[in-house]
C-alpha cells in the first residue's frame, strides 16, 4: 500500500463526492437522493481513513471518526426511509417537487 | 500420520519451489477454486439425495431406487435432465438481473467457503475477523433472492422475495447475537483460535445453560435464515407457487436449488465450528486415555460427522413442524429469540467475566 | 508496478464507474444495485489500507442493512425507469456545472497540498486489528460510543413513530 501515493486516494475520494453531488442536484427521487447522499459520506470516509493511515499511523481517531459516521448514516437511513414512506402514503409519490405542502 | 495437512503443506512447498511467489499464489488460487466447485458439486448430488431418503424414511416410504444401487444415481440423472432443459426467459423481465441473480446467490456461498476449518490446518483464508466475514457475505445472499424476485415480473415472486428478504434481515439478528456469544467465551474472532479454544471441551457444554440456548437459537435462525420449513415462507408452495423462484427453469433454478443446500451445508459447518469444535475431537477435561483415543478418528471426519448431524436436525425439523404464518414468523423473532438472546448474550459475558465456564 | 497498486487501480475504476451509474440509471432498482457494487468497492479500498474491520462493517451496515432496506422500498412502492421523475436538460446542466466547480476547487486544492502534504508513511500495520480498535473504543471513546447507542435508540423509536402514522 505503501506505493500509492495519498493524493491518488484522495482523488477518488474527491471525484465520488463530486458524483454524490451531482446526484443530488439532478435526481427528484427522495430515494436516489438518499443514495447520493449515503455516496458522500463514504467518499468522506475512505479521507479519514486514508489520512489516518498516512499521516497519523500510531492513532486511531480516523478509522472511528468513518465507524462513527457508518452509524449516523445507519440511524438517518432508517429515519429517512421511515419519513419517506409515510410522505409515499400522504402524496402518493415520492417526488420532491410534489411534497410542497408541510401538513397534508 | 497421514492427514490432510501434510498434503496441503507439500503441495504448497512444492507450488513455491517450482514457480515465482506471484505465479504460485495464482496456481494457489485456481486449485482452491476447482476444490471448492468440486466440492459444490459433489455436496449437491449428496445433500439432495440425503433430504429425499430422509424424507422417505420419515414418512414410512421407499424414496429414490431406481437409478443406480439403491438410487444413488437419482440426483445424478436429475442434474442432468435439468441441464438439458431450456432456460426460459419470462416476457417483461429485467434480462439482465434475472440471469444475474443466480450466480449471485452462488457467489455468496462459495464466499463464506473462505473462513471455514474442514479439517486440521485445513483453511482456505484464516482471516483474523473470520467471524464478522461470514456475518458479512452471508447478509449479501439476500440482495440475490430479492433481485430474483423483482426481475421476474411475477406477482408471486415478488411477493416470495420480500417475505425472504424480511426473513433474513430479521433471524440474522439473532443468529448474530448467538455467534457473538461464543465469540465473547472464546475471545477471538479468528475461527482457527476459537477451535483451538475447544481443546479440552466443546462450548456447548463448557458454557453451562447459555450456550444450550444460544445453540437452539442458533439453529432456529440458520432454518429460518435457509428458507427451510418450517420457515419456507419464501416458497411456500400453497400460496406463492414456488416463490422468488417461480420463474426460474433449467440450469438457473438448479444454481438456486443448489445454493440452498450448500447454504445449510455452510450454516451447519459454521455451527459445528463455533458449538461443536469444528473438527476438535471429543475431549473430557484430563481424562487423557479417552482424549487420546478419540484423537485417532482424523480430525476431518470429526468435523464432516458434527456437520451432517446437524443437516440432520434441521432435515427433521422440516417434515415435523408445520409451516408458519407470516406475522407469526415475525413476532417469533422480534419478541421472543430477540430478547432472549439479548439476555442470553449477557448471562454469557458474566459468565465468561467471572470465569464460572469448564 | 506490484499487486496492490493493480488492485488499488482496479477498485477505484469499480467505485467510480459504478457511483456514475447510481446517478445516470434511471432506473432506481439499478441505481441501489451499483451502490451495492460501489460498497464493495469501498470496502476493498478500507481492506487495502489495512482497515479491515472498518471494511468489513461497511460490508454488513450498508450492503447487508441500509441497501437491503432501500431495496425493499422501492420493490415496496413499485417505482421503475417509467415512473421516474426527470427534471429537464437545464437542471441537469445546471447540476453539472455546480458539482463540476465543487470538483474544480477540490482538485485544485488537493494540487496545492500535495506540495506540504507528502509525509512518509510510517510501516506500522495494525491500525485496523479488532483488538486495538476494541480497546481503544471502551476507553478512548466510550463516551461517543455510548451517545451513539442513544442516538439508535431515539432513530428506533422516531422511525416507529413516524412509520405508524
Amino acid at each position: 500500500m505503501s506505493s500509492i501515493p495519498l493524493t491518488h486516494i484522495l482523488f477518488v475520494s474527491t471525484a465520488l463526492f463530486f458524483i454524490g453531488v451531482y446526484g443530488l442536484f439532478t435526481r427528484r427521487n427522495l430515494i436516489t437522493m438518499l443514495m447520493a447522499i449515503e455516496l458522500m459520506l463514504n467518499s468522506v470516509n475512505i479521507n479519514f481513513v486514508a489520512f489516518n493511515k498516512y499521516l497519523y499511523p500510531h492513532t486511531l481517531n480516523g478509522v472511528f471518526f468513518s465507524l462513527f459516521i457508518i452509524t449516523v448514516a445507519a440511524a438517518e437511513a432508517a429515519v429517512a426511509i421511515a419519513i419517506i414512506i409515510n410522505l409515499y402514503r400522504n402524496h402518493r409519490s415520492i417526488d420532491v417537487e410534489d411534497a410542497q405542502e408541510m401538513k397534508y | 500420520m497421514f492427514s490432510l495437512e501434510t498434503i496441503t503443506n507439500s503441495i504448497q512447498q512444492w507450488l513455491y519451489s517450482t514457480f515465482n511467489p506471484t505465479m504460485a499464489l495464482i496456481l494457489e488460487c485456481a486449485i482452491v477454486m476447482l476444490l471448492v466447485i468440486g466440492l459444490f458439486a459433489v455436496l449437491g448430488l449428496v445433500l439432495v439425495l440425503m433430504e429425499r431418503k430422509v424424507a422417505a424414511r420419515m414418512q414410512i416410504r421407499l424414496g429414490p431406487n431406481r437409478v443406480g444401487p439403491r438410487g444413488m444415481l437419482q440426483t445424478a440423472a436429475d442434474t442432468l435432465k435439468l441441464m438439458m432443459k431450456e432456460g426460459l426467459t419470462p416476457d417483461g423481465a429485467d434480462k439482465f438481473l434475472f440471469n444475474l441473480a443466480p450466480f449471485i446467490v452462488m457467489i455468496a456461498a462459495m464466499l463464506i467457503m473462505a473462513p471455514i476449518a474442514f479439517a486440521k490446518g485445513f483453511q482456505i483464508w484464516d482471516i483474523n475477523i473470520g467471524v464478522l466475514y461470514v456475518s458479512a457475505v452471508s447478509s449479501v445472499s439476500v440482495i440475490g433472492i430479492l433481485m430474483a424476485g423483482w426481475a421476474s415480473n411475477n406477482k408471486y415472486s415478488l411477493l416470495g422475495a420480500m417475505r425472504s428478504g424480511a426473513q433474513i434481515v430479521s433471524y440474522e439478528l439473532s443468529a448474530g447475537l448467538s455467534i457473538i456469544s461464543i465469540v465473547v467465551l472464546a475471545g477471538s474472532l479468528q475461527v482457527s483460535d476459537i477451535i483451538a479454544s475447544q481443546q479440552t471441551g466443546w462450548w456447548l457444554f463448557r458454557g453451562h445453560i447459555p450456550a444450550l440456548i444460544a445453540f437452539v437459537i442458533f439453529i432456529i435462525a440458520v432454518t429460518a435464515e435457509t428458507n427451510r420449513a418450517p420457515f419456507d415462507l419464501a416458497e411456500a408452495e400453497s400460496e406463492l407457487t414456488a416463490g422468488f423462484h417461480t420463474e426460474y427453469s433449467g440450469m438457473r433454478f438448479a444454481l438456486f436449488f443448489l445454493a440452498e443446500y450448500i447454504n445449510i451445508f455452510i450454516v451447519c459447518a459454521i455451527g459445528a465450528t463455533l458449538f461443536l469444535g469444528g473438527w476438535m475431537p471429543l475431549h473430557i477435561g484430563n481424562w487423557d486415555d479417552f482424549n487420546r483415543i478419540m484423537d485417532y478418528i482424523p480430525s476431518s471426519l470429526w468435523f464432516l460427522g458434527k456437520t451432517f448431524c446437524l443437516i440432520f436436525l434441521i432435515m427433521w425439523f422440516r417434515w415435523t413442524f408445520p409451516r408458519l404464518r407470516v406475522d407469526q414468523l415475525l413476532s417469533l423473532e422480534w419478541k421472543y429469540l430477540l430478547p432472549i438472546s439479548m439476555f442470553n448474550l449477557l448471562l454469557i459475558t458474566l459468565i465468561a467475566i467471572m470465569g464460572w465456564h469448564f | 508496478m506490484d499487486i496492490s497498486q493493480v488492485l488499488f487501480y482496479a477498485l477505484s475504476a469499480m467505485a467510480l464507474g459504478s457511483a456514475i451509474m447510481v446517478v445516470i440509471s434511471r432506473n432506481p432498482v439499478h441505481s441501489v444495485l451499483w451502490l451495492i457494487i460501489t460498497f464493495f468497492a469501498i470496502s476493498g479500498h478500507y481492506i487495502l489500507m489495512n482497515a479491515q474491520f472498518l471494511g468489513i462493517v461497511n460490508l454488513i451496515v450498508y450492503a447487508g442493512a441500509i441497501m437491503v432496506l432501500f431495496l425493499f422500498v422501492i420493490m415496496l412502492m413499485n417505482l421503475n425507469a417509467e415512473t421516474e421523475p426527470q427534471k429537464n436538460k437545464w437542471l441537469k446542466l445546471a447540476g453539472v456545472v455546480a458539482g463540476g466547480c465543487l470538483l474544480l476547487v477540490l482538485v485544485a486544492a488537493l494540487k496545492q497540498a500535495e506540495v506540504k502534504g507528502k509525509v512518509a508513511m510510517l510501516e506500522t500495520g495494525d491500525i485496523g486489528l479488532i483488538r486495538n480498535l476494541g480497546k481503544a473504543l471502551f476507553t478512548d471513546f466510550v463516551v461517543p460510543f455510548e451517545i451513539s447507542s442513544i442516538l439508535f435508540l431515539s432513530a428506533m423509536v422516531g422511525a416507529v413513530v413516524i412509520g405508524k402514522k
